[in-house]
């Protein structure tokens, strides 16, 4: 029996890693006495599968993570799995919030396999929305936007164009990526996972990359000054959404809400996060 | 107080392992802090990783928060990267959680734990913004307070802490909190300010204040004495010794951090204090007599734990756990409780070496994910009787042999060099022993390892060795370079070694008198933090240090010290009495083993009549198997058996049933 769990994780514990967050949940799930399945082998592990790895730092309205239990006792103990989040809530510690659970089917691919991408909301200083917005067109109307970056401790140039589906500057009437505070411009964008995944700040480096190609917009270097062409600087980052797309439509992991793949891909992340 | 989180969140984007500095743990306490409570930051001046894990620390936390009058924190080393932050941003030392400044505690509580953290000692005291020197704090500063095994030679931070705590802290810390209480929690406190608080605090038993003595040179520079220049404090500081460990059954919530740490596991505490008497040991020494925890609260502690924290591994601890009274019973209690599910594993991380012992780990080790470690210490007979590390080679090869015969594929041996009396003969003794253990694994699989891990001694205060000078740098690399090239054409035989260099720092600050506070302060001053860690350890910053204080090497680590010469640490005391320990260093020249004291007579080396207690232990039977137990002939503790277990395992290893089987096992062969 494979049970699949809908989770946030907000506040202080984004500064914990993703390996961090299989520990957190290994232990409660054993501190709720639930039946799990162990691997094989001579060190047998809990069977936990998670979605795609949230950066450490990065805050999530949508990580998914699917436990399979040894179907045998569970039927033993009655588990029902919509009765699990409020169980595991307690267990967890604060910061990580339980939604849903649903039992799943077995399937051949792993979450992380089936994944295609994420949204985003973002927010930055060291920018205003001007000097954003520009740099959001320069990298949408760009055909490539290589980056550097480190894979298996070499450095290599990716291109990040590809990747990216939607972008746009957030709404300061409509979006939740708004800080009130008026102190940061929020950004929201969906993110491919294939070739491979994007992170926030990779997003950001691609941003400042293409702005530097930009011969007629004088850049006043590295200071955040706030400036139209100053260089922005990742103050928040939180994923809104994992979307699996299948025959052109997209997919929530859960349950499977549909979404049409299309332009205004973007902001309809923010309706999950107001 | 005032949370620094505003300040400390945009730091973290930028730092290496931010979660070390957020709290959150499961069992951490949200604690007010109000006039009525005195304010406790206990510190570990490692890493979070390394520190939090503590149990000293996670033992006092939680004595202290059930108090209505005492409210504590936590906090930990920050790295390199986060302090650089933190100074840069104006950001101070802070409580993990709350992210309350530290400066504003009326207590700063380190845990000393190794020399080479007090350079860390100084740098948290300064990143509190707190004067580093005792001497120039005034009332409105925190009191400095310091406890943990390095205590019992506070001389070298004696310039830097206000006052040192001997021993177990489950009692004294109370009696500590009382008299703070006295003079930070109500409306008008004692007259005299910060001066009468430690005098007052100086009257506590098991409390040193520094400031409290005067130090006395002779002309010829050496130490003449250290004695109290205050009425009502003592000439000599006793340690404090709880008499009953299962009168405190802590921690009770031991803390679950949100990131991985080193031990991370459920800890049980099995028994304090240890009396098989290896000289080299300090722990072994000032941390009798020994005081077995009752079975019962041992497995309700176990089974809470589990429970409560949702760990699937715990730890039986104590400084030889395979000596606690009835160890296999306790053992398969914890695998066969049905609640465990088959999926706990007990790890015992002091194992005795003989086979006996193996055949316990392999019934209780559901995950054989590491490699089995033994310590043997020396690499010959002579020289474990002049260590009284009274291990034979036959039982040596026999735990090895058990461990091979059950499925472990790695070994690993710890041994010391430089120790008192050594040849080249006994240094080569550890190639040899480690040679022989390959080819008893060689007999059950193709590829084995054996790792023999060399570490060069360090004479420790309050045991037998304090009086011998330490080996030099080139004598311990000397013996390394033996060690390397004899074992070089020794296929699955690996060596590891501690840098000579780390040893040789080791040795200033470990039987340094109040001068080498100047040196420590220097090598702080001149940037050297982490001294604990490789990748920062810089010998040049402690050698220039000891110069520009007119100190050297030669006299302050490598020099004999005589039975005449007072100590800087005589003025505290572990309960050991120095002709005890006189007699005992005497002993070991003349390679004379001494048993262990729980089933033999009493040597009277005073932990137990000076201060009334006794060995508490279940069983008064020595433990069965391996020659660590006693009325065994000492005699022949070098003699190898010409051959021990003829016969190869067909197929699976044959499963030890409970108890001594593997001793049959290993036994059965031998011809």
């Amino acid at each position: 029996m494979r049970i699949r769990f809908r989770f946030s994780k907000l506040g202080k514990i984004r500064f914990t890693s993703q390996r961090d967050v299989a520990r957190m949940w290994e232990r409660a799930l054993r501190r709720a006495n639930l039946p799990m399945a162990y691997t094989e082998g001579f060190n047998p592990r809990p069977q936990l599968s998670f979605g795609l790895a949230l950066p450490t730092g990065a805050e999530s309205l949508a990580e998914y993570v699917d436990v399979s239990l040894d179907p045998v006792r569970a039927a033993e103990q009655g588990i029902v799995p919509a009765a699990l989040p409020a169980v595991l809530d307690e267990l967890l510690p604060e910061g990580l919030h339980v939604e849903e659970a649903v039992p799943v089917e077995r399937s051949k691919d792993s979450l992380q396999q089936m994944v295609s991408s994420c949204s985003w909301t973002m927010r930055l200083v060291g920018v205003d929305r001007v000097g954003l917005g520009v740099m959001v067109a320069a990298l949408l109307a760009a055909d490539t936007v290589p980056i550097t970056r480190e894979r298996k401790g070499r450095e290599e140039i990716d291109d990040l164009r590809p990747s990216v589906l939607a972008l746009a500057v957030a709404d300061a009437v409509t979006d939740a990526a708004v800080d009130p505070s008026g102190r940061t411009v929020g950004l929201v964008a969906e993110l491919s996972t294939r070739p491979r995944g994007v992170r926030p700040v990779e997003l950001l480096r691609g941003l400042i990359a293409v702005s530097d190609g930009l011969a007629d917009r004088p850049m006043d270097g590295l200071a955040a000054t706030g400036r139209p062409g100053s260089i922005p600087v990742l103050d928040r980052a939180c994923r809104t959404e994992q979307w699996i797309e299948r025959d052109g439509l997209r997919q929530e992991p859960l349950l499977g809400r549909v979404v049409p793949a299309g332009a205004d891909r973007a902001t309809h992340a923010l309706e999950r996060a107001s | 107080m005032e949370s620094l989180w505003p300040q400390i969140e945009p730091l973290l984007a930028q730092v290496s392992k931010p979660a070390r500095y957020i709290g959150g743990e499961l069992g951490a306490q949200q604690v007010e802090h109000g006039p009525g409570a005195v304010s406790w930051l206990l510190v570990y001046p490692d890493t979070y990783e390394v520190g939090l894990p503590n149990q000293g620390l996670q033992i006092l936390y939680e004595i202290l928060n059930e108090r209505p009058d005492a409210a504590a924190e936590r906090s930990y080393a920050p790295w390199v990267d986060m302090e650089a932050s933190m100074r840069a941003t104006g950001v101070p030392l802070f409580s993990v959680e709350g992210h309350h400044p530290a400066a504003a505690f009326d207590v700063i509580a380190f845990n000393l734990s190794a020399e080479l953290v007090y350079t860390n000692v100084l740098n948290m005291i300064d990143l509190a913004g707190v004067p580093v020197r005792a001497a120039d704090r005034t009332d409105e500063h925190p009191v400095v307070m310091a406890g943990g095994h390095c205590a019992f030679n506070p001389e070298p931070l004696a310039d830097f802490v206000d006052c040192f705590v001997l021993g177990d802290g489950e009692e004294v810390v109370g009696e500590i909190n009382d008299v703070l209480a006295e003079f930070r929690c109500v409306p008008t406190p004692p007259a005299g300010g910060r001066s009468a608080l430690l005098t007052a605090l100086s009257r506590v038993p098991g409390v040193y204040v520094p400031s409290c003595y005067d130090v006395a040179y002779g002309d010829d520079g050496r130490l003449t004495g250290i004695t109290p220049r205050t009425a009502g404090t003592p000439e000599r500081v006793e340690k404090r010794t709880i008499t009953d460990l299962g009168a405190w059954p802590y921690p009770r919530q031991q803390l679950v951090p949100l990131i991985e740490v080193v031990h991370d596991r459920l800890n049980v505490e099995l028994f304090r204090g240890c009396t098989r008497g290896c000289r080299f040991c300090q722990a072994g020494m000032i941390t009798r007599p020994v005081r077995e925890r009752p079975a019962e609260q041992v497995r309700t502690m176990v089974a809470a734990g589990l429970e409560r924290t949702g760990y699937d591994e715990v730890a039986l601890t104590s400084l030889s756990s395979a000596d606690y009274s009835g160890i296999e019973e306790t053992v398969t209690g914890i695998i066969d409780d049905p609640s465990c599910s088959g999926q706990v594993s007990v790890s015992l991380p002091s194992l005795r070496v003989d086979a006996f012992t193996v055949g316990t780990a392999a019934q209780i080790q559901r995950v054989r994910r590491t490699g089995l470690t033994f310590a043997p210490e020396g690499g010959t007979w002579r020289m474990r009787q002049v260590i009284n590390k009274l291990i034979r080679e036959e039982d040596l090869y026999a735990a090895v042999d058990a461990a091979f015969s059950q499925g472990w594929k790695r070994v690993k041996l710890y041994f010391l060099i430089g120790l008192p009396t050594e040849t080249d003969e006994d240094t080569l003794g550890i190639v040899a022993l480690a040679k022989q253990c390959v080819a008893i694994g060689k007999r059950y699989h193709n590829s084995v390892t054996v790792t023999a891990s060399v570490g060069g001694f360090v004479p420790k205060v309050q045991t037998p060795f304090q009086w011998f000078g330490q080996n030099t740098i080139e004598e311990l690399t000397r013996k390394v370079h033996l060690l390397r090239d004899a074992a070089r054409p020794v296929r699955g035989l690996t060596i590891r070694w501690h840098d000579p260099k780390a040893t040789a720092a080791e040795g200033i600050v470990s039987r340094g008198d109040r001068r080498m506070g100047a040196v420590i302060e220097q090598v702080w001053r001149n940037g050297g933090t982490f001294q604990e860690w490789s990748e920062y350890f810089d010998l040049d910053l402690w050698t220039d240090a000891l110069a520009a204080q007119g100190m050297t090497l030669e006299d302050a680590v490598y020099r004999h010290r005589t039975e005449d010469e007072v100590l800087p640490w005589d003025h505290v005391s572990a309960g050991l009495h120095r002709d005890f320990l006189w007699q005992d260093w005497k002993d070991a020249l003349a390679e004379y083993g001494l048993p262990d004291c729980r089933w033999t007579p009493c040597y009277d080396c005073g932990a137990c009549t000076g201060y009334g207690v006794e060995h508490v232990v279940a069983s008064a039977v020595p433990p069965a198997g391996g020659s660590q137990g006693t009325g065994q002939d000492l005699s022949t503790g070098g003699q190898v058996p010409v051959r021990f277990l003829s016969t190869a395992p067909s197929g699976a290893a044959p499963a030890p049933g409970p108890g001594g089987s593997a001793v049959a096992l290993a036994t059965e062969g031998r011809g």
